[in-house]
């Protein structure tokens, strides 16, 4: 027989199964644009020669993921074809019957089992793991957290996305260098990188921890860059691992003279500053401040109304944003002020190593960074912030703090995303459920100096409540529905980019105030 | 962890099991003419908000009795006339007379899905943690897993919240009595117990034992002192709560009877969609007209017995779901093979029995193996009657396999129950219901 699991192993699995149990059970919930979107891509790549990966254009949901995710959806595509055949026609579009819905919500709840793993290996990266008893032990909480987490459950299995497998990759990428196994850290982000391009976002923190910790072999005893220790071998096979990784999934489209065409798939700036949705960054408190600052110069009669550049934002797949007052923003922009935003830590990091936490912090920051400045930004991208601070709010009673105030806020910012009536008391239950959870957890384990919230995030966290509540419940029964039916969107935008502009300055004071290690850091 | 968040932690799992659930198919769904027990609750809604209440159980042009006719007792009459008038508010196409018959819609549905969340939460979730919290043993960790296991047991959120139904109600109000018996507010147990009497009949089956329990009470009170005036209080709180839910029936004598002519219909058959009962199995006329539904008050390992039903609903997968879940999480949590020691499980009487010839036994190991067999057995039945094709001569093989099946574990416990029963000493607060 095989060995007894032990406590911990035995609550992991309980925890897994629980919530893959909740997942099957969503299976049959709305599902977003993004469910089509997939059965696209398994249609086309399954059909289709790969030379034409990248050009087809049946739907309008061509494949704007980079070379490796394809190869993911190829490999699915031939299971899928004992569920159904029809889905992996191309002209097929919207098809949706029980057993493609079947099928794909299935590939998502598997696909998470990359997700479980991670979470163990993170959990055993915690510096210390004691408790009274088992729900109050660090990597209890950090499990619940992360396979429960709200934005995931709802984003992957209701809205329809594979976020969780994708996440899994990052997270072990994290795990494994917590545990100095950096070459395989660094593959694995190569590897993330090739199936999401997103994650461009935390390349800079790992471009800078990676040459600073690893190819710098020693650091000085004040904590300073010993210049000498400079380890070329490092280097190069880094430069291997990561270029291997991009010539297996580009190769085959560099050798065909595709780039430019995957390029532009990949990145299409056609697109305008804010989605139809603006996520809770900074451009949606810009753009509220624009439309207030219009209405008052009018109002005081310092702008003339009829030379006011018209400032639209109406909804729809393409924004062209031009804004009244304040000027408008362009794509150079966003980018100048995204790294702006991101180089003080990145700098911190260089200067100041504080080995794989202080690479955490950063790698959190330049998510928020480009969060908050980047140009079409999608809500669902503070996930990727959230998720790894979780690692850091079960260490640390100043990242708690942060992680409660940015996961709470970030996560009620999910809530448009299913605006289905069905879907509404199950976004509400879940939410409750992970914000119970994460305040009272974290606020046991922090117990000792005091409140972990101060009374004024308190009631900015309490003040989603009553937002909801009129957003949903009140402003649909009034005259303004018909007239203004983005106004609940722009109120929840801009109260949620409040918090998570808050969250930012809290994080980097964190990161540019936490005391380093000045002792010898070995990182070999 | 504090208590409080633990116990909203469990109630939260539980509200988002049931309404999960609910996305999917119901009774009768897409099935005209007849429809199901879901397009039964929308009629009895219609047919109360429209028609005068001496009309409400007679057959008449209006009333079609044959077409989902009321027969549950009036308290669900009068529940079902609350959410026509919600109904009515949200869209009145949803209940008007005759032209609503076999309505269906999304919205339709989120509305009748939303008036089972709504009694659920009212009356069955704070009595289940009343109960845990009150009666059952242990740590306060252990009192929050009872908890979260009764409110995640598949049966009733299967058949509330997929099947559809009001169980919720008429179990809650139960469960609310034998929490007043247990606490010793006789009265308000009576209230509710004859509350859940007045709004499904099949709670008679449960009326037995509180009878006997309070009158046992009164018995020991004295019946020329104390024990009587305690009998008088109770037969006016269940007189008067009779009265009060049939007064707008009581004015004719033709009413009541009426009533109870729809409640008890003798003229149906003895087997109702092929159920799992002594009659089913043993072709015995003993009792008439037993229906699914008692089977949620049994109780058990019970999501097996309704499959055949399920399927037909279209609710295989919310069953396989909910049923491993449950199973998972009752073995994980209640470690309940690991307390499963003769002394725990309480088989001394079958101890004494077997003692003689078979003093090696050893009971707790063959409980423990019989579990994980008919575990087996109930998988392997849900599989074929999914997966396979009965033989041409035996089409309704499964569904008996099924109901033979059931009955078995059935009457196994309620020879269980009624040992440990039997061999319960003397406690003040203990009334075990059999659920």
């Amino acid at each position: 027989m095989a060995a007894p699991m032990t406590n911990d192993q035995s609550c992991f699995f309980a925890l897994a199964l629980g919530v893959s149990f909740l997942k099957c059970l969503l299976i049959n919930a709305y599902h977003s644009t993004d469910f089509e979107v997939h059965r696209n891509w398994l249609a086309l790549t399954h059909s289709l020669p790969v030379p034409q990966w990248y050009y087809e254009a049946t739907s309008e949901w061509t494949l704007d993921y980079p070379p490796l995710f394809a190869w993911f959806e190829y490999g699915l595509s031939h299971i899928a074809w004992f569920f159904d055949k029809e889905m992996l026609v191309v002209q097929n579009l919207n098809y949706a019957s029980p057993a493609t819905i079947l099928f794909q919500r299935l590939s998502v709840i598997v696909a998470d089992v990359v997700f479980f793993y991670a979470v163990k290996e993170c959990c055993k990266c915690l510096r210390e793991d004691k408790g009274k008893d088992l729900l109050g032990k660090p990597s209890f909480i950090l499990t619940v957290l992360l396979l429960w987490n709200f934005g995931l459950l709802i984003v992957d299995h209701i809205h329809f996305q594979y976020n969780g497998f994708l996440f899994g990759v990052l997270l072990l990428s994290i795990a494994r260098h917590f545990q100095n196994r950096h070459f395989e850290g660094a593959l694995l982000f190569s590897v993330l990188f090739n199936l999401k391009h997103i994650y461009l976002y935390i390349a800079p923190a790992y471009g800078i921890y990676l040459l600073r910790c690893f190819c710098f072999t020693q650091s000085n005893a004040d904590g300073s860059l010993q210049w000498r220790s400079f380890s070329v071998v490092r280097l190069v096979t880094l430069g291997t691992i990561v270029l291997s990784t991009f010539a297996v999934s580009f190769g085959p489209f560099i050798a065909l003279g595709q780039l430019p065409q995957v390029l532009s798939r990949l990145f299409p700036f056609k697109r305008g500053l804010c989605h139809a949705y603006w996520a809770p960054n900074i451009w949606a408190l810009y753009n509220i401040a624009d439309k207030a600052f219009s209405i008052l110069g009018v109002k005081f009669k310092l702008l003339d109304i009829n030379k006011l550049p018209k400032a639209s934002m109406t909804g729809g797949l393409v924004q062209e944003f031009q804004h009244s007052v304040l000027p408008s923003v362009s794509p150079l922009a966003t980018l100048v002020c995204t790294l702006l935003s991101i180089l003080p830590a990145l700098f911190r990091i260089w200067h100041r190593p504080n080995g794989a936490r202080g690479f955490l912090r950063c790698l959190v920051i330049c998510a928020l960074g480009s969060f908050m400045f980047g140009w079409h930004v999608h809500e669902k991208a503070i996930l990727m912030a959230i998720l790894p601070l979780s690692l850091l709010a079960v260490e640390s009673r100043e990242e708690a703090r942060i992680f409660l105030i940015l996961s709470i806020t970030g996560h009620y910012s999910l809530f448009p995303l299913l605006f289905t009536t069905q879907e509404l008391p199950i976004k509400i239950f879940l939410m409750l459920l992970f914000t119970i959870f994460s305040l009272t957890s974290l606020k046991t384990l922090f117990r000792k100096g005091g409140a972990l919230l101060n009374p004024l995030e308190a009631t900015y966290l309490l003040g989603l409540i009553p937002l909801e509540l009129i957003c949903e419940f009140v402003y649909p029964l009034t005259v303004w529905q018909k007239t203004f039916p983005f106004l609940p969107l722009m109120l929840t935008s801009v109260y949620c980019a409040l918090g998570v502009t808050y969250a930012f300055i809290r994080l980097y004071i964190s990161l540019l105030t936490c005391s380093d290690n000045t002792k010898k850091i070995k990182t070999q | 962890m504090e208590n409080w968040s633990l116990i909203s932690l469990c109630v939260l799992l539980g509200l988002t099991s049931r309404w999960a659930v609910s996305f999917h198919s119901y009774s009768g769904a897409g099935k005209p003419p007849i429809f199901g027990d879901y397009e039964a609750q929308r009629h009895w809604q219609e047919v109360t908000y429209n028609l005068p209440v001496h009309e409400w159980y007679f057959n008449n042009t209006n009333n079609d009795l044959n077409y989902w006719g009321l027969d549950y007792p009036p308290l669900t009459a009068y529940h079902s006339l609350v959410c026509a008038y919600v109904a009515k508010l949200l869209n009145p196409e949803w209940v008007e007379l005759h032209a609503s018959r076999g309505y269906e819609s999304h919205s339709h549905k989120l509305f009748m899905r939303a008036t089972v969340l709504f009694t659920d939460i009212l009356i069955y979730i704070p009595a289940v943690l009343l109960y845990c919290f009150y009666f059952c043993d242990g740590s306060s960790k252990q009192k929050v897993a009872t908890a979260l296991c009764i409110l995640l047991y598949p049966g009733l959120i299967l058949i509330d919240y997929g099947h559809f139904q009001y169980n919720s109600v008429s179990l809650g109000l139960a469960l609310w009595g034998t929490l007043g018996l247990g606490l010793g507010w006789d009265l308000f147990g009576c209230l509710a117990f004859t509350l859940t009497l007045n709004y499904k009949q099949m709670e008679l089956y449960h009326s037995l034992p509180f009878f006997c329990y309070l009158l046992g009470k009164c018995i020991k009170q004295g019946l020329t002192g104390r024990g009587f005036f305690h009998l008088v209080k109770i037969s006016m709180t269940v007189l008067v709560t009779f009265a009060l839910c049939w007064m707008p029936f009581l004015s004719d004598p033709k009413q009541p009877l009426q009533v109870l002519h729809r409640l008890f219909p003798v003229g149906r058959g003895l087997f109702e969609d092929k159920v799992a009962n002594t009659w089913c199995s043993l072709n015995y006329i003993s009792s008439y007209h037993v229906c699914e539904t008692h089977l949620i008050i049994a109780g058990g390992h019970s999501g097996i017995i309704m499959l055949p039903l399920l399927l037909k609903d279209g609710l295989l997968l919310p069953y396989v779901v909910t049923s491993l879940a449950f199973l998972f999480l009752s073995l994980y949590l209640l470690s309940a093979l690991e307390r499963s020691t003769e002394e725990e499980l309480r088989l001394g009487l079958y101890r004494k029995h077997t003692q003689h010839w078979l003093p090696k036994l050893n009971l707790s190991r063959i409980i423990k193996w019989k579990f994980w067999f008919s575990l087996v057995a109930m998988a392997a039945l849900s599989f074929t009657s999914v997966w396979l094709k009965p033989p041409a001569k035996l089409p309704d093989l499964f569904p008996v396999l099924v109901s033979v099946l059931s009955f078995l574990h059935f009457l196994g416990f309620i020879i269980y129950f009624n040992q440990v029963q039997l061999m319960e000493p003397q406690r003040k607060k203990s009334l075990k219901k059999t659920n």
